[in-house]
């Protein structure tokens, strides 16, 4: 298949994700900020929400201050940043436009619909009841995607690297939310225990849709360390790192089987699932959250570069 | 006035056999039927994506042409006329071109000024002497029709660089199918929907020779933004060919490769809907990125094939066009089959000062132009519009050519005051192979939405019909 209709694939999967995500953070945001003070604590949760969206420079160079109106419009709206969901929903379709010829119809529906739909929600909805209405939208239009995708799609390259590019950007949107809150995840919290953390914690589960993951697997209070453990660790969990490079290995090696050649790309995946699999949460507390956190997170990008140095190119 | 249903009898006229049952399912249907169906069809399109832009009006990026849901129906008799003069013409067109940029016959016998080729912006000199596989330049050729009464057919233009509109034909007719079941069990028509086969099969066969037995094809589009882009990965999709962009191509030693995710693939046929201006910016425009650099030279070295070939505009300007009679008549020694309007090329300063004294009864025309911009409807313009035309025409005359208005045939149309007649083209498409030329029955019949106007371009308010070629 050409290079340059593998790469739409792959950044058409990436943007769908990452307006889900934004979506999620703010949508964990608002409930937040609707509690009472004593529970969350005097922190600005819109700061935190720009941050673990990873615009937090773009957003302070345009807007003095991070409040509920300059946010949401900023990461849901803005036609100014290239990662608001309306433009991730944009850059999606044009992606999308680029290979209709490789997309399903059902893909392309959903695609072109929730493209026509966003322009109904103009500059933002008037009201926050509207607005859940919209990241509900959201939500949903990302899914049918991810559903139309897996259900209707041949499974040959383009299905794979369109997965490529869904569990990349997962990987990089879980790794961020660890890396803006992991302060919160450090063991030296643990006697803390009061709502204001409770709050936070299960606020990181509900914007990586794992909150009742959490339950099942641990039956257990929400705590940091199994907040870490599942998020980082567990194959289990969808938006684990585990499972998103268990999903990337698996797929990139489907590729290198009908292509007959491994690959750098192919080596990167599995060296950081093997760094993965071989550590344990302790070990990671023991060495530092944040710098496992950051690590990985450039281990990512590099996978990033060779997928593209490789295939995309 | 010719009425496609009603014959030249007005409204009253009775209606001709290919409709009769046509004029009966509509006079029996609810008006608010026709009408829901009519927003069903906008919605499918629009769904379907199936859009063009409209340069140089940033609110209309994606339009939809509009739809009308009355069916124009063509008897098996009136094919068949037309299929004849539409081979004709295009093998006319083949032979003239190859003579262009080879021995110059037509020239030297002093049928067609030399002028009018040498001095024309699309006469590529770096055609000259340049073979093409079997002298095949016009694969894909959009022909347009127009008809003023039951047994007259006039040839308006010859596309033969890079026509458009094919997809419209395929998916009108999926959506009638759709739509209107019930007519089609009234009917027999000659399906279209194996034009992107007869398509594949034309591009394959006019491989270079050197090229494998099964030769990859491509469709090399300018890119999403383009007007057609939609046509242009339909057409991919539905051939089953890569959709690519210049900067999906790179040339290697006079060969044409595609950058794909295992390395670089070599390229037998191009199907290029990219104006030759823009296709290699060593030889022509050197500021395009649209183009492939190096792409001319392997086309030279008769490594690739592209469809249609490079200079086929010197075909289809109008100025060519008042030529055509004698163009069929000198290369294939048949009299026309299909009528060319009259034409006064102004450049002729007989024709330019009858132009002058008769412009209120004119279509005057732009030599280069298309789209339907850039041309004067005496009859229906005002002085002060016909008086700066007359400026520009005398300012230039070359630049123009003047023919009668034509009182194009009509057809019931679905409009805001409910079922009328509205004028209508056809525009079939021809497609040539080594073998043999293809013409799937029908076209894309166009209809202009404006009661009374004869533009039908999608441009300029322009609709499009479904179009049915009886199959006996």
């Amino acid at each position: 298949m050409l290079s340059r209709t593998a790469d739409n694939l792959y950044w058409l999967a990436r943007y769908v994700e990452r307006a889900e995500y934004l979506a999620r953070i703010l949508d964990t945001t608002l409930r937040l900020t609707a509690l009472p003070l004593a529970y969350v604590g005097e922190s600005n949760e819109w700061a935190s929400a720009v941050a673990t969206a990873g615009c937090a420079n773009a957003f302070f160079a345009a807007h003095g201050e991070a409040n509920e109106e300059t946010v949401t419009e900023f990461l849901a709206f803005s036609t100014s940043n290239p990662s608001s969901i309306r433009n991730c929903f944009e850059s999606a379709r044009l992606n999308a436009r680029a290979v209709r010829t490789a997309l399903t119809i059902e893909m392309w529906d959903t695609i072109n619909g929730a493209w026509l739909e966003l322009k109904k929600w103009g500059n933002g909805p008037p009201s926050r009841e509207e607005f859940a209405r919209f990241l509900r939208w959201v939500l949903e239009s990302s899914l049918r995607y991810d559903g139309s995708a897996y259900r209707t799609m041949l499974r040959n390259d383009a299905y794979w690297f369109s997965r490529l590019g869904v569990y990349i950007e997962r990987a990089d949107n879980t790794a961020r939310i660890l890396d803006v809150k992991y302060h919160l995840l450090l063991p030296a919290q643990e006697q803390v225990g009061g709502p204001l953390d409770y709050f936070q914690w299960s606020s990181i589960l509900r914007s990586v849709s794992a909150l009742t993951a959490y339950h099942w697997v641990y039956r257990e209070n929400v705590k940091p360390w199994l907040v870490a453990d599942l998020l980082i660790l567990k194959d289990e969990m969808p938006r684990s790192l585990a499972s998103c490079y268990e999903n990337l290995v698996q797929n990139l090696d489907c590729i290198a089987d009908a292509y007959g050649r491994q690959g750098p790309a192919q080596r990167q995946a599995r060296s950081v699932r093997t760094r993965i699999e071989n550590i344990r949460i302790e070990e990671i507390f023991k060495n530092g959250l944040h710098e496992f956190i950051g690590e990985f997170i450039e281990d990512n990008n590099r996978l990033g570069t060779a997928v593209a140095q490789q295939y995309l190119m | 006035m010719f009425d496609e249903m009603r014959g030249s009898g007005g409204s009253a006229g009775a209606v001709r056999p290919a409709y009769t049952a046509l004029a009966d399912w509509l006079a029996a249907v609810k008006p608010d039927v026709l009408d829901f169906r009519r927003r069903e069809a906008e919605l499918l399109f629009r769904r379907m994506g199936i859009t063009f832009a409209v340069y140089g009006d940033p609110e209309a990026q994606e339009r939809l042409i509009p739809f009308d849901v009355i069916p124009r129906i063509l008897s098996a008799a009136e094919w068949e006329i037309l299929k004849r003069g539409l081979e004709q013409r295009v093998k006319a067109v083949n032979a003239y071109i190859k003579d262009v940029y080879h021995r110059r016959e037509i020239l030297k016998a002093g049928i067609v000024p030399e002028d009018l080729v040498f001095q024309n912006p699309v006469f590529r000199p770096e055609m000259n002497g340049q073979r093409v596989p079997y002298d095949i330049y016009v694969h894909v050729a959009g022909i347009d029709v127009v008809r003023t009464d039951a047994d007259t057919f006039y040839v308006l233009e010859d596309n033969a660089r890079t026509p458009s509109g094919v997809s419209y034909m395929l998916e009108n007719r999926e959506i009638m199918l759709r739509l209107f079941p019930e007519l089609f069990s009234r009917y027999r028509i000659a399906p279209v929907e194996n034009y992107p086969d007869e398509l594949l099969q034309t591009l394959k066969s006019v491989a270079p020779p050197t090229a494998s037995a099964d030769p990859t094809v491509v469709l090399l589009t300018p890119g999403i933004y383009n007007s057609a882009y939609y046509e242009h990965s339909f057409l991919a999709d539905k051939l089953g060919v890569e959709l690519v962009e210049g900067r999906d191509l790179v040339v290697k030693d006079d060969v044409v490769y595609m950058r794909t995710t295992q390395g670089v693939q070599r390229i037998d046929v191009i199907y290029r809907r990219i104006d030759d201006d823009f296709l290699d910016p060593l030889v022509f425009r050197p500021d395009s990125g649209l183009g492939v650099p190096g792409l001319m030279a392997a086309y030279q070295a008769g490594s690739v094939t592209l469809a249609n070939a490079v200079g086929t505009g010197i075909a289809d300007d109008k100025a060519v066009y008042s030529y055509m009679p004698q163009i069929v008549k000198f290369y294939l020694g048949e009299e026309p089959l299909l009528k060319n309007v009259p034409t006064w090329r102004c450049r002729e300063s007989e024709h330019l000062s009858y132009v002058l004294d008769h412009i209120d009864e004119l279509v005057i025309k732009e030599v280069h132009s298309s789209g339907g911009y850039g041309m004067l409807i005496g009859p229906k313009s005002d002085k002060a519009t016909i008086a700066a035309f007359r400026a520009k025409l005398k300012s230039n005359p070359k630049n123009f050519v003047a023919q009668p208005t034509l009182s194009l045939s009509t057809c019931p149309t679905c409009v805001e005051e409910g079922i009328a007649p509205r004028h209508i083209d056809l525009r079939p498409f021809v497609l040539t192979g080594r073998d043999r030329i293809r013409i799937v029955p029908g076209g894309l019949t166009r209809v202009a939405l404006k009661k009374g106007s004869l533009v039908v371009n999608s441009s300029q308010g322009g609709g499009t019909k479904d179009t049915w070629v009886l199959d006996r």
